[in-house]
């Protein structure tokens, strides 16, 4: 069944408080999720001061400045610090989104911040993506075709390009795959929703010739029918992509072509 | 302890190859059930007060009987539909979600034949 307690070492505990230096005017409070794995200790939550005069307006600056300044033994995966690389997704104020594009001034109170939801968890606020990378490689997501390439690129129209607008913009960061419930209960079979948008950015490319082989795949009670229309993934996604669109359009194209 | 990797577990024993006809299904009995049951409604309402004599007559109305049959087969499919899908989510115990599956299944087709009976035989005079 549904696990809807945690298990005994699973309960987060209160952890060590890092006070503002002295002086500091406009100080806010994060609290931040702390577990190390091998420790064999609970997971905690430390509070951490931070004076927003002597830091930069992103979440991620934030998490930069602790891990520089005040506490080196927070972990945290980050990279390009502009929204493009999808390194830094985390749960933030209760919505998982990207450290970097997160306004610390459009959180109300204390700036709460743990790893994505229902994965199982590295360090601190690194998840262990090894299933979601798993399940995209499920989906091929690389042009398959029979007709040998023209002399030059694949040709698309216009018209058939914008097809994919919407689609490929996707930074594989996750945020929608973890909010998703139907994917915390089934995660071990239902793709989530991160994964069938780009099993439908494929589907949807007019280059590609395998688009049968990629609706048989997909066509089964919980790779794809788990998804009960939640929309968790459409509302949290920090690139404001619509994967419950895309996984309409699968069904869409799985009912059309039993007709 | 489990050695197999990612792929291999997401792979599992492959896609079944089945999934949009019960989808399909849900949908479109859903949408059926929309008239039928306010016709039941409306018809129920109507019948309000009336003795015995009177809802059998009008209950062995063919049309009466033929929409009541159609509206509980349809129910009761839709029933299973629904059910089936609360179980698939939430019964990850392998043979647990089977035996409740096929319960499911077995109670709800006695439930729509005993009402579809019950139709019959009160229409046919009894």
């Amino acid at each position: 069944m549904v696990e809807f307690n945690l298990p005994p070492n699973s309960r987060i505990k209160e952890g060590k408080t890092y006070p503002a230096p002295a002086g500091a005017k406009r100080v806010r409070r994060f609290k931040i999720y702390r577990y190390d794995p091998e420790s064999g200790e609970n997971p905690r939550v430390d509070t951490y001061d931070i004076d927003l005069d002597a830091c930069g307006p992103m979440v991620l600056d934030a998490l930069i400045k602790i891990k520089n300044e005040v506490d080196q033994t927070l972990t945290f995966r980050r990279s390009c610090r502009e929204g493009v690389c999808g390194s830094c997704a985390f749960n933030i104020d209760g919505t998982n989104t990207l450290a970097c594009i997160k306004a610390i001034e459009d959180i109300k109170g204390d700036v709460k911040i743990y790893p994505l939801p229902h994965l199982p968890v590295v360090k601190d606020l690194v998840p262990d993506l090894s299933v979601p990378y798993a399940q995209y490689r499920l989906i091929q997501p690389w042009l398959q075709a029979e007709t040998p390439p023209p002399a030059g690129e694949r040709l698309q129209s216009p018209e058939e390009r914008e097809r994919l607008d919407g689609l490929w913009e996707c930074i594989l960061c996750f945020c929608c795959q973890t909010s998703c419930p139907s994917y915390w209960w089934n995660g071990d079979r239902y793709l989530g929703p991160a994964i069938l948008l780009q099993a439908y950015r494929w589907i949807a490319d007019t280059r590609d010739e395998a688009t049968g082989d990629r609706l048989d795949q997909l066509n089964d009670p919980y790779r794809v029918f788990r998804c009960h229309t939640i929309m968790n993934c459409t509302s949290t996604c920090p690139k404001h992509l619509n994967p419950g669109k895309a996984i309409a359009e699968i069904k869409g194209l799985l009912a059309k072509r039993t007709f | 302890m489990e050695m197999r990797s990612s792929l291999g577990r997401v792979r599992g024993l492959g896609s079944a190859k089945e999934g949009v006809g019960h989808w399909w299904a849900q949908r479109f009995t859903a949408i059926a059930l929309v008239p039928l049951s306010i016709w039941f409604v409306f018809a129920a309402i109507s019948l309000i007060g009336v003795d015995y004599a009177t809802f059998r007559a009008w209950l062995a109305i063919f049309g009466n009987a033929l929409a009541m049959t159609v509206l509980v087969g349809t129910l009761f499919y839709h029933a299973y539909l629904g059910m089936q899908v609360v179980i698939e989510d939430y019964v990850h115990h392998e043979p647990a979600r089977v035996i409740a599956l096929l319960a499911s299944r077995f109670i709800i087709f006695v439930l729509a034949v005993s009402c579809i009976l019950a139709i019959a035989l009160v229409a046919m005079g009894r």
